[in-house]
């Protein structure tokens, strides 16, 4: 059988390829030395919620389970119970699969995927493969900018965070579409399943090394991650060994792809050749009872796989580990011993209980009094993804027609690179570990806020309101903020119209205080709320008066800037 | 999209002003070539607007006094009673009672009002008329834009791109009260920064933080904040600037005053900035403008006072801080009011209203007539403007700014005749506060003799006349400056126009800009 090297997948002008295609350099965030905040008690538990359910909650629950709301979001819930909406937000949809909507952008026809068509299936297309992996990126973009009311593209999200790949060093669209078509397929279905599929994936095996981890040369790369990253975690009680990394590693072996379909169409798929396993016994550490899996030979040898996961999986760590990482992605960063035994314990026991299916845990968590503690409202920093398309979800900014390809490849492109920008570039995570703001201690997701992204953050959101936020270059998209005011339940009030207005943008509800300020800016310093409910019906009496528009836009221009560039906006 | 438009982008789309308090920006300042020549002010001199938002009465501030008995008629439920009136000598005027200080300050040719200022078919509404003040529009016309803001678009080209630079650290325009307004934007930016309240001024300077709740989302907000701060492309230079000044006199613990504090802190401080604007409100006096026993007392009253105690206090501090003849304050309005009073003792939205001008640059007086009051006048009767607020826009612009006639057109979009503003005594303008410069050509605008101070140089230099295409029209010198220098040269021969006088060496570059009449 012929040996394979990582570096002969990628094009011979890979690097050459990368700065062609890849046009906005990674941001990697570092931190300075913070003092750590005291995580304060919150004693509140997993028990069902059944506290005041009122536009505070639901605005909650929304904003932790979506990449921002908008007005329509909130309306769609306004009359329905927590156990409604939680119900709601399992929904999952159809997908239709990405296409070439590169070709008229890059000047040049893709000579195996036809204008409009998918390029999901196609052979490896070499050069093309840089067009066709910034095309899965901007059509995930799109899928997250246009979502429903749900869950789904916050749990991609969080899946792709958790079991990362890096697409520019796949390099191959095919494989790594196919490696986030499995995260959705199993985004709440079951975690233990979607292990299985992980190790499987063809992206993955590349990624990680699987592919090329034979008996002669054990290769222990996604041995370790498997357990120390995937599955066990880092906890005081994640106690694997070194020789269990190893001896996974061994049971790895054999499970590689088929080379010859490298260059054919259709989907390339994960093969156990039994030539290259290790037909030895495995035996593990006290950390896994001193498991044995017995070694075999042949295609029977497959099997040692299951029986793995299953030691892991029976471990229990595991559904410890997996447990805080939604607590952390989806409450709160840090974990006290509290939470840990008030919520991650019984939360574990559950996911155990349900043999790792992902939707009980999560609507239990989504549905417990420790959620909606209000100790947790507003108590984590937006990732670039929340605040960017938070924005752009909520003024409803849309300029591409649905089916003008080139018009929504070139949105979502400018979209790409500013979340790039900020220091989250989808589908490349600046490592295995996925962003340091889900897991570094102890900053957390105080990392997302550097002097440079918070001045980018700014200029999405003053770009916005005033001048437009530049999408490429003959093109630049400002928001209709009249348009947004009028979608409000109360425009004509400027108090509840404000308070509407910071319910969708701001993580903490606002007070009386902050509503005066920005109330002072609307009114240009005049103290009657009048001048402001006048302005606004003279306009929807005669909404085409470009007069009155003028006047309407110049006070919320300033207003939104203000209310905008408040550090409550970057809270959720 | 190429890498490097991208990028580009970045740095262009930096486009709006920092708030402070809330978050702001940072970009790496750049030198560019061009800033080298752009038409810098390099006068020192600052130019502060003061907001009165609501719309001033005009009549009950400064009274005419050859009109008392058609007022005493037709606006009997608010008219200020004659002999509590402050009379203005070579004038027919007088101020309200509040004014005390202001007419202290026009006895000494440091005040000058300027009567019936407004603009062709007056807008009553607030949001729309004070939108036409800072655009220095038409009534009928929409510009998205202040006057403010188009005329530091051309003296500052390229802005934000290039800013701050090592020509220009500062921020063009400071903007105090509340967001960000309508006066400074640019064509393609805002050029203000904005310091949405003082509170926010002292938490940058002192470092104090805003209030947050001691909440898991308080130590978040804290966080953010404090990164924001440090954000601030101009942060550092405003808190260089403020921690210069160790002592200001004692400003009223007014909005308004606590604004012109910080105005004249920077000033002091060092900042080059030559725009400020400030504001407060409460001028909209439809009802209760007067106490009905005392139509000296009431709200009106209340607001007065506190312009005048605010501006005295001002002018004190910047006689103490030495910068005092460096700096002309404007108040506006978005329009007068009513000539006929109404029964709630107030006013309603009027038309023309005088207006302020004050510092010891300008020339005093009352310019223009009093307004004519007839004693029919009803309820829909407005006061006429005679001098068009624009006129006084280009009058700064050219007498205090030195700003080139053609630059005004742009900025004000057409031409509007001058009235004087700023007296004679400005040729005198040099000294004292500005010592310490490498160079310095005074006076400026020049006619003939002028004298160019230097200090010394390590090097041989040149002295150049250069004109804004950067060509250089003649040598003036050429030679080491062993000590501090005074050279006095005679600009006669030189057409009208905009110059730099240039000292430059091997490793010396200075640049002063200059105007030749």
């Amino acid at each position: 059988m012929k040996s394979h090297n990582k570096s002969d997948l990628l094009p011979k002008n890979y690097q050459e390829l990368l700065l062609k295609y890849r046009k906005q350099e990674p941001v990697v965030l570092a931190m300075g030395d913070l003092p750590k905040s005291i995580r304060k008690t919150v004693n509140s538990g997993l028990q069902h919620y059944t506290g005041e359910w009122s536009s505070t909650q639901r605005a909650h629950l929304l904003k932790r389970c979506m990449f921002g709301i908008d007005k329509d979001d909130l309306n769609s819930v306004d009359s329905l119970s927590m156990d409604e909406i939680v119900e709601m937000l399992f929904q999952q949809r159809e997908v239709t699969p990405p296409v070439n909507d590169y070709n008229e952008v890059a000047e040049a026809e893709d000579p195996d995927v036809p204008f409009g068509e998918t390029w999901v299936n196609a052979k490896h297309g070499n050069d093309w493969e840089g067009p066709r992996t910034v095309s899965l990126k901007v059509w995930l973009i799109r899928k997250m900018l246009l979502q429903p009311v749900g869950l789904e593209e916050k749990m991609v999200f969080f899946w792709h965070n958790l079991l990362p790949i890096q697409t520019w060093g796949i390099f191959f669209g095919k494989l790594s579409y196919q490696y986030f078509d499995m995260l959705r397929r199993n985004a709440f279905g079951n975690f233990k399943t979607m292990i299985r599929e992980l190790t499987l994936n063809p992206a993955m095996l590349i990624y990680l090394n699987g592919a090329f981890n034979i008996k002669e040369a054990p290769d222990e790369n996604y041995a370790r991650e498997l357990q120390e990253l995937f599955c066990i975690g880092k906890g005081p009680n994640a106690k694997f060994t070194e020789g269990d990394v190893q001896m996974a590693a061994r049971v790895l072996t054999g499970w590689t792809f088929d080379w010859e379909k490298w260059e054919t169409e259709g989907e390339l798929e994960a093969v156990f050749v039994p030539e290259i396993h290790d037909s030895s016994d495995k035996t593990f550490s006290s950390f896994y009872n001193d498991q044995t899996i017995a070694g075999r030979s042949g295609v029977d040898a497959a099997v040692e796989l299951d029986e793995m996961l299953d030691m892991i999986f029976s471990n229990q760590e595991t559904a410890l580990y997996i447990c805080r990482r939604f607590y952390q992605f989806f409450v709160y960063p840090e974990i006290d011993d509290t939470v840990e035994k008030q919520v991650i314990a019984p939360l574990a026991e559950l996911f155990r209980n349900h043999n790792y299916e992902i939707k009980p845990v999560l609507e239990a968590l989504l549905k417990s009094e420790h959620f909606y503690d209000h100790a947790n409202i507003g108590a984590m920093i937006k990732s670039p993804p929340e605040y960017i398309f938070g924005l752009w979800r909520a003024f409803g900014v849309n300029t591409a027609e649905e089916d003008d390809l080139t018009a929504n490849f070139l949105q979502h492109q400018g979209l790409l690179w500013y979340m790039s920008a900020l220091g989250a570039e989808i589908g490349d995570p600046p490592s295995v570990s996925g962003w340091p703001a889900y897991y570094q201690e102890p900053s957390f997701d105080k990392y997302w806020i550097t002097t440079d992204t918070i001045a980018n953050r700014a200029i999405a959101s003053d770009s916005l309101v005033f001048w437009g936020f530049w999408v490429h270059e003959d093109l630049s998209v400002p928001a209709d903020l009249i348009a947004f005011v009028k979608g409000l339940t109360s425009p004509a009030d400027p108090n509840e119209m404000l308070r509407e207005t910071t319910e969708i943008f701001h993580g903490i509800p606002v007070d009386e205080v902050i509503i005066g300020q920005l109330k002072k800016i609307l009114l240009s310093g005049q103290d009657s709320d009048v001048y402001w409910t006048a302005a606004w019906q003279q306009l929807m009496a005669d909404p085409d008066n470009e007069e009155y528009k003028l006047v309407v836009e110049n006070r919320l221009k300033a207003t939104f800037q203000y209310l905008l560039q408040m550090g409550e906006s970057q809270l959720m | 999209m190429k890498r490097r438009s991208f990028v580009k982008h970045i740095a262009h789309s930096l486009a709006a002003p920092g708030i402070l308090g809330t978050m702001g920006f940072k970009l790496p300042g750049s030198h560019s070539l061009s800033s080298l020549l752009r038409m810098a002010i390099d006068t020192d001199r600052v130019l502060v607007l003061i907001f009165m938002d609501g719309g001033n009465d005009g009549l009950n501030t400064v009274v005419p006094l050859d009109q008392l008995s058609a007022l005493n008629k037709v606006r009997p439920h608010v008219v200020l009673p004659e002999n509590s009136l402050l009379q203005l000598d070579r004038s027919e005027v007088g101020l309200h009672p509040a004014l005390e200080g202001l007419k202290s300050l026009y006895d000494e040719d440091r005040l000058q009002i300027i009567q019936n200022v407004g603009y062709p078919d007056q807008n009553y509404s607030h949001f729309r008329s004070a939108d036409i003040w800072m655009s220095g529009s038409d009534a009928d016309e929409l510009v998205n834009s202040g006057w403010t803001g188009r005329f530091l678009n051309e003296t500052f080209p390229g802005y934000p791109d290039s800013y701050p630079n090592e020509d220009m650290t500062d921020p063009l325009a400071v903007e105090i009260g509340y967001g960000s307004s309508l006066l400074f934007q640019g064509p393609q930016s805002a050029m203000s920064m904005v310091i949405s309240d003082p509170d926010f001024f002292y938490d940058l300077v002192d470092g104090e933080e805003q209030p947050a709740p001691d909440t898991l989302a308080g130590d978040k907000l804290r966080y953010v904040r404090l990164i924001a701060r440090q954000s601030q492309s101009y942060g550092q230079t405003v808190k260089q600037a403020a921690d210069k000044v160790k002592r200001q006199v004692d400003f009223p613990l007014t909005f308004i005053a606590q604004q012109l504090k910080i105005v004249s802190q920077l000033i002091a401080g060092g900042l080059k900035t030559p725009l400020y604007m400030v504001r407060y409100g409460g001028f909209d006096t439809h009802d209760a403008q007067v106490e009905e026993s005392d139509h000296t007392a009431g709200e009106h009253a209340q607001l007065l006072q506190e312009l005048n105690d605010a501006v005295m206090a001002f002018m004190k501090d910047l006689e103490m801080q030495g910068t005092d003849d460096r700096v002309v304050g404007m108040t506006f309005s978005e329009f007068g009011r009513r000539i006929v009073s109404n029964a709630s003792l107030g006013t309603d939205h009027g038309a023309a209203a005088p207006l302020f001008c004050f510092g010891n640059a300008v020339m005093g007086g009352v310019t223009g007539e009093n307004p004519q009051i007839s004693s029919s006048a009803t309820y829909d009767d407005n006061l006429d403007w005679k001098v068009d607020f624009r006129q006084v826009y280009a009058s700064l612009l050219e007498q205090w700014l030195g700003t080139d006639s053609s630059v005004i057109s742009n900025v004000l979009n057409g031409d509007f005749e001058s009235v004087e503003i700023i007296g004679e005594r400005t040729e005198t303008l040099s000294a004292a506060s500005q010592v310490s410069r490498d160079l310095l050509v005074y006076p400026n605008p020049m006619k003939d003799h002028v004298t160019i101070r230097m200090s010394p140089t390590f090097e041989k230099v040149s002295v150049d006349l250069i004109d804004m295409a950067g060509r250089k029209v003649l040598n003036i010198y050429k030679g080491q400056i062993q000590s501090p220098k005074d050279l006095i040269w005679n600009a006669s021969q030189v057409p009208a126009g905009r110059y730099f006088v240039s000292v430059r060496g091997p490793q010396t570059s200075r640049m002063f800009s200059v105007i030749k009449l």
